[in-house]
């Protein structure tokens, strides 16, 4: 129980306006996100919330306005609220995540597709891309899966903060957070290209061609390390492409 | 085998959902039997598409639930294009599976394919498997 | 004159082939397409049930996407595509309550009603370009190929959306003879194969295509051609299955017309990926001499 101290104003000088969560109406500044104005009201988060920064997923909400049938989303950390917001938040929603030994995959489209069959089930409705509240084009990734395209959906769902409302709403039940987080991890770890002069510098280091050096630096004392290190060449900020350092043992 | 004809097991209702679903006049089939004639499918049938035709113009939602017709066909559509009263055969037997599939019963499980085989199966191969087997 | 090219989902992996061969086909004969460059899955079946139209959905936004292309005219190569493609866009051109409904559910894209026209290969090269101009670019005749067309039922039916009357095509007939190839015809070469029926009664859907086989190599054809990759499916790669289940020792070899329209066309053999097919098939096609070797 924390102590308020008796000269805290606790005046509210925006307007209020009313908001419906879950069912019941309540007046609110209209200056709060949906998240704030909750906790206004006297809830309190103990699940649907996370980072209060708009990346983590879990606040997603549901909300609609009177007289509109269409359907709205938000991250209750990001939204603002609006007179007569009829809102309902959607901590989890169940989606099952395959089970699998990533080590023993190797990136190809039929892993997928043997994972989550119920991937062909989509009927490109769009319900999910209309209710991603990052934007992600859903349809668009799951179309890029199902003709075997993992970079493509890789790319597609970069932005997807795995809120789960695509699933939600999707007619064909298919989990299309998931299948993308595989989609994404199998493009990083099979399909993109490896970075070649970074195999070539473990090689070398393997082989031993900094081990010299290295062994030099570590039977140093402190204050030979100190000395050594103040007097090191150091690329100037002002040196062109052609620069290269006096001692070249270690290029 | 006989048919039992009488008001008490004919189903209207499932004649008008089933004319619904398919918006076909299956009334006017007058049970030539070109449909089963032309069916690839009749050897894995146990009633043919005749009979199903005329099953369904009495109602009788017994004999119906024992067809396994609808789950065999393959939507070839020979019979449609055959039929003389252009009754659009595969809409009905469309509806027909429609009716099951939309009780949320599904006639082949996603999950339980042997993996193998999706390794292996194109991809319309079960797309148009879940679209005509699952709800 | 520019056409779109809808490849659908299979083409893109198990049936490279097909799709790399047709490309090739379009280059040697000077058709110019371009491929959507966003597009989803059409569904592969057309759907039956009246009251359905969340299943048109599918097929109706890959026609907007033509239209936005800015072509009319769309080229597919998979018959089931085709179909699907086809049909949906009949009703949209045709039923104007559910052409309404469906465009106020897809409220994200433009409105549609019928405005593109859906081909395939086959009679796109029938109708637009000409089975002369295809026989002036053939440089390597299919000599001494018996091969039986095989249509399948998505071309053929039903009759808004047919290629060829159902009970008598002769267009697929007529492409292979273009190319120099015999024809063998046979009267199960419009049944179907069993489709999506691999999934719900496999054991059905084996018996049929072994019938389609049967009645082929019956009348002595040595190689089935096709337009659809789960007819190749169906019909090839469970060859192995019919092999234990029936009596069926001699395997068949199966190309898509257009990995043997490519060959005709003077194309690489290795823009036919003959790898995907069976193992016999690139055989027979060397006995034949008809492997063209790319020139350096």
């Amino acid at each position: 129980m924390s102590t308020v101290s008796e000269d805290v104003t606790t005046e509210v000088k925006a307007k209020l306006i009313p908001i419906f969560i879950m069912g019941k109406k309540y007046e609110v500044p209209e200056t709060l996100t949906i998240m704030k104005a909750m906790e206004y009201a006297g809830y309190k988060y103990i699940r649907g919330c996370g980072c209060r920064g708009g990346v983590c997923g879990a606040c997603s909400t549901v909300y609609r306005k009177p007289g509109d049938y269409k359907i709205y989303v938000g991250l209750a950390c990001q939204t603002v609220v609006e007179p007569e917001m009829y809102l309902t938040q959607i901590p989890f929603y169940p989606a099952m995540r395959a089970t699998y030994n990533f080590h023993e995959l190797e990136g190809t489209p039929e892993e997928v597709y043997q994972l989550y069959p119920e991937l062909f089930r989509c009927v490109a409705c769009n319900a999910c891309t209309k209710v991603c509240p990052m934007d992600v084009q859903v349809m668009d990734y799951i179309a890029a899966l199902k003709r075997g395209d993992i970079k493509a959906a890789a790319e597609i769902s970069f932005d997807c903060i795995q809120c789960g409302l695509c699933a939600s709403r999707c007619m064909g039940e298919v989990a299309q957070y998931h299948i993308a987080q595989l989609a994404r991890r199998l493009n990083g770890a099979y399909l993109t290209p490896r970075a070649e002069h970074l195999a070539t510098m473990v090689a070398n280091i393997d082989a031993g061609r900094f081990a010299d050096g290295l062994n030099e630096l570590l039977a140093m004392d402190v204050d030979n390390l100190k000395k050594t290190y103040q007097a090191r060449e150091m690329e100037p900020a002002t040196a062109g492409e052609d620069w290269s350092p006096k001692e070249a043992k270690y290029l | 085998m006989p048919i039992n004809i009488s008001s008490r097991n004919s189903d209207d209702r499932l004649k008008s959902k089933v004319h619904e679903i398919s918006g076909e006049q299956f009334q006017k089939c007058y049970q030539c039997g070109t449909c089963s004639g032309s069916c690839p499918m009749t050897e894995h049938l146990n009633v043919f598409p005749r009979r199903v035709m005329a099953l369904l113009q009495l109602g009788d939602k017994d004999a119906l639930a024992e067809c396994n017709t609808p789950w065999v066909c393959a939507s070839c559509h020979v019979c449609m294009v055959r039929c003389p009263r252009g009754i659009d055969i595969p809409r009905v037997m469309e509806a027909l599976r429609q009716l099951k599939l939309r009780e949320n019963v599904n006639q082949i499980e996603p999950s339980q394919i042997d993996k193998k085989e999706i390794e292996k199966l194109p991809q319309i191969a079960l797309v148009s498997g879940f679209r005509k087997f699952t709800s | 004159m520019k056409i779109s090219y809808y490849p659908g989902c299979t083409l893109k992996t198990k049936a490279k082939n097909l799709e790399v061969s047709a490309l090739a086909c379009l280059d040697a004969l000077g058709i110019e397409y371009e491929e959507l460059p966003r597009w989803n899955c059409c569904g592969a079946v057309y759907s039956l049930a009246d009251d359905d139209l969340i299943h048109m959905i599918a097929p109706v936004r890959d026609l907007i996407r033509v239209r936005e292309q800015g072509h009319d005219t769309v080229l597919t190569l998979c018959s089931m595509c085709y179909n699907t493609l086809a049909r949906a866009n009949e009703l949209m051109k045709n039923d104007e309550e559910k052409r309404n409904t469906i465009n106020m559910f897809m409220d994200e894209e433009p409105d549609y009603a019928g405005e593109v026209r859906v081909v395939h290969f086959l009679d796109y090269l029938r109708d637009d370009y000409g089975w002369d101009k295809v026989k002036e670019k053939v440089t390597v005749p299919l000599a001494g190929m018996k091969t039986a067309p095989y249509y399948g039922c998505t071309l053929l039916r039903p009759g808004d959306v047919a290629i060829d009357p159902p009970d008598h095509p002769t267009v697929f007939q007529e492409c292979m003879e273009t190319l120099g190839a015999e024809v063998v015809n046979f009267p199960m070469s419009t049944q179907c194969c069993g489709t999506y029926q691999v999934l719900g009664n496999p054991d059905a859907a084996l018996k049929i295509s072994y019938d389609i086989l049967r009645d082929a190599t019956g009348r002595g054809a040595e190689a089935l051609v096709l337009t659809c990759p789960l007819c190749d499916y169906n019909l090839g790669r469970r060859q192995d299955e019919m092999m234990t289940r029936y009596d069926f020792s001699t395997e068949v070899p199966l190309f898509y017309f257009t990995q043997l329209m490519a060959l005709a066309l003077g194309v690489p053999a290795e823009k036919c990926h003959f790898e995907l097919n069976r193992e016999i098939s690139e055989g027979f096609l060397k006995a034949k001499n008809l492997l063209v070797k790319a020139s350096a």
